[in-house]
């Protein structure tokens, strides 16, 4: 009891601190004293009678928001004895393993600077920053010649990775035994089991309604989706972000989407945020980084190429150009296994796809100071996972784990038939995983699952949905006979139902 | 809660195996580390800190001056990884305090800690950085901090600017006041980042809400000056 009381006071201190030096502390300072002009503060009661003043004027909400997003994004402190390294990742191997990785991608990226002796920034003379700043809007119609220039590491790179991956302290033995694990990955971390996963996704079950499902036309709409639509105007109204957060695992209408995600992220349109965008946006036409060009070729390779988003391309590049240049965004490496490179690129070096995560977001939010808010507070709760090497339960190596031990264990047959053509289902799934589905299905299922990456807080429910479209196909998957037949039978998700296939393959699959 | 280290001498761990060791496949699953303090004679022990490698069980058990040929086991089967066979909990650092052993720790001759690892998946397993402390010194009396935390309330000035001059006893109260606020500002430092407007010197940061908080004061300040000269 004692220590949960500790425990309790070390957070509450950790919390306060962190908001300390934030614009709402001194927002609500400012309100205090406006508030002690008022008649009903009296100076007997003062602590309770201004508490009662920000509980009605709303500012009591937006505090209680601050502090849940901070309870939801930082881990907290865990030990005293724990160096920081250990609360970015707190096994050794795979902090190493991440250290080492990180080291060769740097390597491949100076390299390829060598080789096309480009700078790694540069000075734009005056002359270009005006032309840039014209073209700002339609930095799609810029041509620059990008054929020499390669995307540093694709997805399959990362898996090679992944797959040599070894704890020194786990017996592996050099010939197949018990223990060797029969999918790619072989660390034995946790994940969650089938029936363990059923309480965690409790809201999809069969007898709750879903967005996705029952708001197909042939369902009367007064039966669930009137009634959801009025939950989220009231959600809205209160600007409670719990409430969006635990609102949302049952689906976002597409109406409210925008504003309960940013809601939830805890991002809302000041003044200030607006300047710091225009600040970041100065420092792109101030300064050319080597890193631009590869975004660029990016999105020219994936996004531009896609039905879906080619529309939002400027979009794009708005926001990722400011997204290499945006410093905020080292903070959250205080918990992501990451580090950032000791070079001129402080940040993150994107990787062939990376555009894809910024594109549906472009279909919710118009505005590219928003737009750009929106996806920092994505990426540094999310998918910064998706490309580091860690322990966590939503890191790409438990989910690769999570999606190898669902299959084996629901589909025995299919893995196993898998594995003999050689055809091992993680190198199928993988490039869903790391793009978080993005690209593969059709934008509203993708919108309809991101509504529960963001109301679960985690991505485990990609590696479910991975095992759910194996278990769709699982008929015409046991008659292919190699691992290049396997991928055509798997290559076209968009026409999937992602809610369907994830309440069947949880909750209505025979086990 | 201040504590202290006890140095204490921590012999290697031996292991526990049924039949020969030489003979036998398989790796123990039970380790033993004896602890004693050879500099302290019988130690309060308040808290014990290490670093877990793949230990799935520990148990601790001690030897009190009362007892000296008895071994009384103060901790049973504490779990340090929820799955043996699973990484969770594997490279953890844990603390164990004095209220969360079964008898009491008020003396302490030797502690042994029987670390047990049932899974056979795992090559070594073993507890790192053991430290032991015991209660420090109490920290001295904090009645100059209750000052620097409680100030005293804001008293405004608006008569002494009628009179003719400032009470000095009043004034220099104020000052010392003003000197306390900025200590204080100086110590509170948070981690947030204050964006754009990022000032270097803490000294700076510390005045300016002073002169708006505070403008009767510096006005009356101005005027006591005037009046030392």
């Amino acid at each position: 009891m004692l220590q949960e009381e500790e425990d309790l006071s070390l957070t509450i201190a950790h919390i306060v601190q962190k908001l300390k030096g934030s614009r709402l502390y001194s927002q609500l300072e400012r309100q205090a004293w406006v508030s002690l002009q008022k008649p009903e503060i009296k100076l007997e009661s003062l602590k309770e009678d201004i508490k009662e003043f920000f509980r009605i004027t709303g500012w009591e909400k937006k505090l209680q928001n601050a502090v849940y997003s901070e309870l939801t994004v930082f881990p907290l402190p865990r030990h005293p004895a724990a160096p920081p390294e250990h609360l970015k990742e707190p096994l050794v191997y795979m902090r190493k393993a991440q250290g080492s990785w990180e080291k060769r991608i740097l390597k491949s990226l100076n390299s390829m600077c060598t080789e096309l002796s480009i700078p790694l920034a540069r000075k734009r003379p005056v002359v270009e920053q005006k032309e840039l700043l014209n073209k700002w809007n339609e930095m799609g119609t810029d041509e620059p010649d990008l054929s020499l220039f390669r995307p540093v590491y694709a997805p399959k790179d990362f898996l090679e990775v992944l797959i040599n991956l070894r704890n020194p302290n786990y017996e592996n033995g050099d010939h197949l035994n018990l223990r060797t694990h029969l999918g790619l990955i072989q660390v034995p971390l946790k994940v969650k089991y089938i029936s363990e996963l059923k309480d965690y996704f409790i809201e999809l079950s069969l007898n709750t309604g879903q967005l996705g499902i029952d708001d197909a036309t042939q369902v009367p709409p007064e039966l669930f989706e009137n009634e959801h639509v009025r939950l989220g105007q009231k959600v809205l109204a209160e600007q409670d972000s719990a409430a969006a957060q635990q609102y949302v695992r049952q689906g976002s209408p597409t109406a409210l989407r925008a504003e309960l995600w940013a809601l939830i992220l805890n991002v809302s349109n000041q003044p200030e945020d607006l300047l710091y965008y225009e600040q970041l946006k100065s420092n792109v036409i101030q300064h050319d980084l080597l890193v631009d060009s590869l975004i660029y070729k990016d999105v020219k390779l994936t996004a531009s190429n896609d039905d879906y988003y080619f529309v939002f391309e400027d979009y794009l590049y708005q926001v990722l150009l400011c997204f290499s240049r945006d410093t905020s965004v080292l903070g959250h490496f205080a918990y992501n296994s990451a580090s950032p490179p000791k070079s001129y690129i402080r940040g993150v070096i994107p990787f062939h796809g990376f555009s894809m995560y910024v594109a549906p977001l472009c279909f919710l939010y118009h505005e590219p100071s928003k737009l750009y808010q929106i996806f920092r507070e994505m990426y540094v709760r999310f998918f910064f996972r998706l490309h580091s090497i860690s322990s966590h339960h939503s890191g790409i190596v438990s989910l690769c784990f999570l999606f190898e031990t669902l299959l084996q264990t629901h589909l025995p047959q299919l893995f196993y038939h898998l594995r003999e053509i050689g055809a091992q289902p993680l190198r199928i799934s993988f490039k869903w995983m790391v793009r978080a589905f993005s690209g593969y299905l059709a934008t509203d299922q993708l919108l309809l699952l991101w509504d529960r990456i963001l109301g679960y807080n985690s991505l485990e429910i990609l590696a479910v949905l991975a095992a759910a479209v194996f278990a769709f196909r699982a008929v015409n998957l046991m008659e292919v006979t190699s691992l290049a037949a396997a991928e055509a039978v798997l290559a076209d998700l968009s026409t999937l139902k992602v809610m369907p296939l994830l309440q069947i393959f949880l909750f209505a699959t025979v086990t | 809660m201040s504590r202290v280290q006890v140095p204490c001498h921590i012999k290697g761990a031996v292991a526990l195996q049924v039949g020969d060791v030489r003979t036998v496949q398989g790796r123990p699953g039970v380790l033993v580390i004896d602890v004693t303090f050879p500099t302290a004679g019988p130690i309060e022990l308040q808290e014990i800190t290490f670093k877990n490698y793949y230990t799935a069980f520990l148990s601790i058990r001690v030897r009190q001056p009362g007892s000296p040929n008895k071994w009384i086991t103060c901790l049973r089967d504490y779990c340090l990884m929820p799955n043996p066979h699973n990484e969770e909990g594997a490279q953890d650092y844990v603390s164990l305090y004095k209220h969360q052993m079964l008898c009491d720790m008020e003396k302490v001759l030797e502690l042994r800690l029987i670390l047990r690892q049932p899974s056979p998946l795992w090559l070594n397993f073993t507890l790192e950085d053991l430290q032991f402390f015991q209660h420090g010194p109490q920290s001295p009396s904090s009645a100059f901090t209750k000052w620097l935390s409680h100030p005293a309330p804001y008293e405004q000035p608006a008569l002494l600017l009628q009179q003719a001059l400032p009470d000095p006893d009043k004034v220099s109260s104020e000052v010392q006041q003003m000197w306390m606020l900025t200590e204080m500002i100086r110590a509170n430092r948070t981690t947030a980042r204050i964006g754009r407007f990022d000032v270097s010197c803490p000294a700076a940061s510390a005045f300016s809400p002073l002169a708006l908080t505070w403008p009767g004061l510096t006005s009356s300040v101005c005027v006591t000056g005037g009046w030392l000269l």
